[in-house]
């Protein structure tokens, strides 16, 4: 046992705070901190200048002009971006689409699609779920049918986030019904400029537009757009949703928030003394911070043995389970800290940072995140889901 | 012992329940009387108990109505206490509406101390959180005078009264209100204050449980029919359990809302006791009914086009209000010393 980082590993921290101290816009980290919402511009400023230095794709394998990061050193990277409250790299295309591509593309798409993922060109967004096919994803009914040297696509995808800034969407289409509903999904590559394709955006309880539903009508879509083989789309999705597994805890942002409600409590009166000093709220405090200790280093456990060369195993739906309660845990004792400042709820201004928002800047948008972190719960496999993984790959039950 | 209610009280229970059920505005709650209601019959109303409040308010949660009741029975309250019958009336008949403008900034749930003053018939200083004022053709104020506590009658559109105001959690308005020797009038010592905020927070206690019915109601209504892997996702035992749990908080959540109706009319410390068990409980269960009712309906819950976004924050609202699970834990604590 040494829970110490390399000497290796310290570098490389060091390095990725220099780079967030030196390049990281003040404006944009501004915004991430008082969680306003970025607009496409501010992302695709953070991105082009991670891909300067080489990092938007630092996870990707060397060949395909990566750096090969290891699992620590993503998990470092994470921890220290949330730190420094840079905006998350949008992963659709870097971190989702670009392994499958890696991984069963040909070599046409790679070439393709990968430099224009790194230079911006593309923004991808994700048509996997589908009114009807939430945690049961395999039921989605999306077609598919080939006709001559395109597919002709009907269907309707939904909770399609950042899908109003996408220029092309990666899609999990129905292209047979025979057999299990796994074996007739296909990995389609759709541009959003097609005729056919609708975006409507749907507001969420926080009052903002951040996911999309995108309807197909009649869209073609050429043969050539297709990932691997006809038919065998779930194991590419799969693979998809174990690649990432590092971030799937969320320590960095867990961390982030912990931070912020620390500032909060030493600022907010109660009986005219700080809010941290009150013992029930200090106990609150305490216990989330015991319990985010002991994630950060189940999540080393598990970052350490991806690097060891263990195989994707059910302990990343227990992270994503204890991490995302974990996040909700923060959000709720914000809103908590702040009092009756809750109250003043300006439900479209995520976006607008002019509105007016009464109280001290730490509490304008405390219930809004709240809201909104509801989601981190559901999506990704929500955590009724994880657990059934977790009650049969682990546990044999 | 007996738990059914009077026949008046289910009688103004059924009817407000059919009103709410058809959209009802101001005039139509006048016309039923739930406005009387809040006021006992010495106020010139015919309730006025912890029970009228109770049936009153569950259904005003149940339907999610954002009509500013319980700011009148508040600032009403304040104004029967001061003897100004003329404008309780009013009140009742839904001639006038008010809202009471008692919390300061840096004070969070406390009451005091004040920074609000009076001078010469003018009022000078910062009100936070009022409800509604936006609308209210009354404000009821507490400032202090001569070192005592005492409540005003403020014009909201007369000079020197400037309003920021942004919509609220619970739905309705909240402002921040800037008063700058605004004109007003005297009424009378705010000594009653506290029993009034007694009568306030059963208010907010029995809006939450009338909203937990709905979303539970809600959310079982969706376990029947949101199918997933074939089956309707009631099916899983996972979900049977939490829902099961859900149910009996809600019953908890009820029955200290029954205790603190019961109990409201009792003197100062054993009021105060049952009030701040009741709102304690009531927080706590407010934020697990939002929460899991969220969680296991899934996506659709996130979307403000679904009903249930707005009982959920106005849920997540009830435990903001009128001093939170915490402060009521430790506000019984020290009752109970």
């Amino acid at each position: 046992m040494d829970l110490t980082f390399t000497p290796e590993e310290n570098a490389f921290r060091d390095e990725v705070r220099a780079f967030l101290r030196d390049r990281l816009p003040a404006d944009i980290a501004a915004k991430v901190a008082a969680h306003t919402a970025l607009s496409k511009a501010d992302y695709d400023t953070w991105h082009s200048l991670l891909n300067e230095k080489g990092w938007l794709a630092g996870a990707w394998p060397r060949k395909f002009g990566g750096q090969e990061w290891s699992a620590v050193q993503k998990h470092i990277f994470e921890e220290e971006t949330a730190a420094a409250h840079a905006p998350r790299t949008v992963p659709f295309g870097v971190a989702m689409l670009a392994p499958v591509l890696q991984a069963f593309g040909s070599k046409a798409q790679q070439d393709y699609y990968l430099p224009r993922i790194l230079s911006g060109e593309d923004w991808w967004c994700q048509g996997y779920s589908e009114p009807g096919a939430g945690s049961d994803l395999a039921s989605l009914k999306t077609r598919a049918v080939r006709e001559g040297d395109h597919y002709v696509v009907n269907g309707q995808k939904t909770w399609t986030t950042l899908g109003q800034y996408a220029d092309k969407i990666f899609c999990l289409v129905r292209t047979s019904t025979e057999g299990k509903p796994q074996e007739g999904i296909s990995f389609l590559l759709i541009d959003m400029n097609t005729p056919g394709i609708e975006v409507r955006p749907i507001i969420l309880i926080d009052g903002v537009h951040e996911v999309n539903e995108v309807w197909f009508t009649d869209v073609k879509v050429p043969v050539e757009n297709l990932v691997g083989e006809e038919n065998k789309g779930w194991t590419y999705a799969k693979y998809l949703l174990t690649h990432e597994r590092t971030g799937i805890a969320g320590v960095g942002y867990a961390q982030a928030g912990l931070d912020s409600l620390k500032r909060i409590a030493r600022a907010e009166l109660q009986h005219g003394r700080p809010l941290i000093e009150d013992p029930l709220f200090a106990a609150r405090l305490a216990r989330i911070e015991i319990d985010l200790m002991a994630m950060a280093t189940f999540n080393l456990r598990t970052v350490a043995g991806a690097d060891a060369g263990a195989a994707p195993g059910a302990e990343s739906s227990m992270l994503k389970v204890k991490g995302t309660v974990i996040r909700q845990t923060i959000n709720a004792l914000a809103l908590r800290a702040i009092g009756p400042w809750a109250m003043p709820f300006v439900a479209e201004g995520l976006e607008d940072s002019n509105l007016y928002h009464p109280g001290p800047d730490y509490a304008a948008k405390a219930s809004n995140v709240y809201l909104n972190n509801r989601k981190i719960s559901i999506y990704g496999g929500s955590n009724e889901v994880q657990r059934g993984i977790i009650t049969k790959a682990i546990l044999g039950l | 012992m007996d738990f059914t209610h009077t026949e008046e009280r289910r009688m103004l229970a059924d009817s407000l329940r059919r009103t709410l059920e058809r959209g009802a505005d101001w005039g139509d709650l006048a016309e039923l009387g739930v406005l009387g209601a809040l006021f006992t019959e010495d106020e010139g109303g015919f309730g006025g108990h912890g029970y009228d409040i109770a049936v009153v308010f569950e259904e005003l949660g149940r339907a999610g109505c954002n009509l500013p009741v319980l700011d009148a029975g508040l600032a009403g309250g304040m104004l029967a206490d001061a003897g100004r019958a003329d404008l309780v009336e009013r009140l009742i008949a839904g001639d006038l509406k008010a809202t009471l403008a008692y919390g300061e900034p840096g004070l969070r749930y406390d009451l005091g101390p004040i920074r609000t003053a009076a001078n010469g018939g003018t009022v000078s200083g910062h009100k936070s959180f009022v409800t509604n004022a936006d609308e209210a053709g009354l404000l009821v104020v507490t400032a202090l005078e001569d070192g005592v506590v005492k409540v005003f009658g403020v014009d909201p559109r007369g000079p020197g009264v400037t309003m920021m105001t942004t919509p609220a959690l619970m739905g309705g308005t909240i402002s921040e209100v800037t008063l700058d020797r605004a004109p007003a009038e005297a009424l009378g010592p705010a000594e009653t204050l506290e029993s009034r905020l007694a009568a306030a927070t059963l208010a907010v206690c029995a809006d939450a449980i009338g909203t937990m019915d709905t979303v539970r109601d809600m959310t079982l209504d969706y376990l029947r029919t949101r199918k997933q892997f074939g089956v309707p996702i009631g099916k899983f035992q996972a979900l049977q359990h939490r829902m099961a749990d859900v149910a009996i908080e809600i019953e908890m959540a009820r029955s200290a809302v029954i205790n603190l109706s019961g109990h409201l009319d009792q003197a100062a410390p054993t009021r105060d006791r049952h009030v701040s068990a009741a709102k304690s409980l009531i927080g706590r269960t407010a934020h697990l009914v939002a929460e899991e009712a969220i969680q296991m309906h899934g996506g659709i819950a996130m979307t403000e086009e679904y009903a249930l976004a707005p009982l959920a924050r106005r849920l997540t609202a009830a435990d903001s209000r009128l001093g939170d699970e915490d402060w009521h834990l430790a506000r019984f604590i020290r009752l109970s010393a």
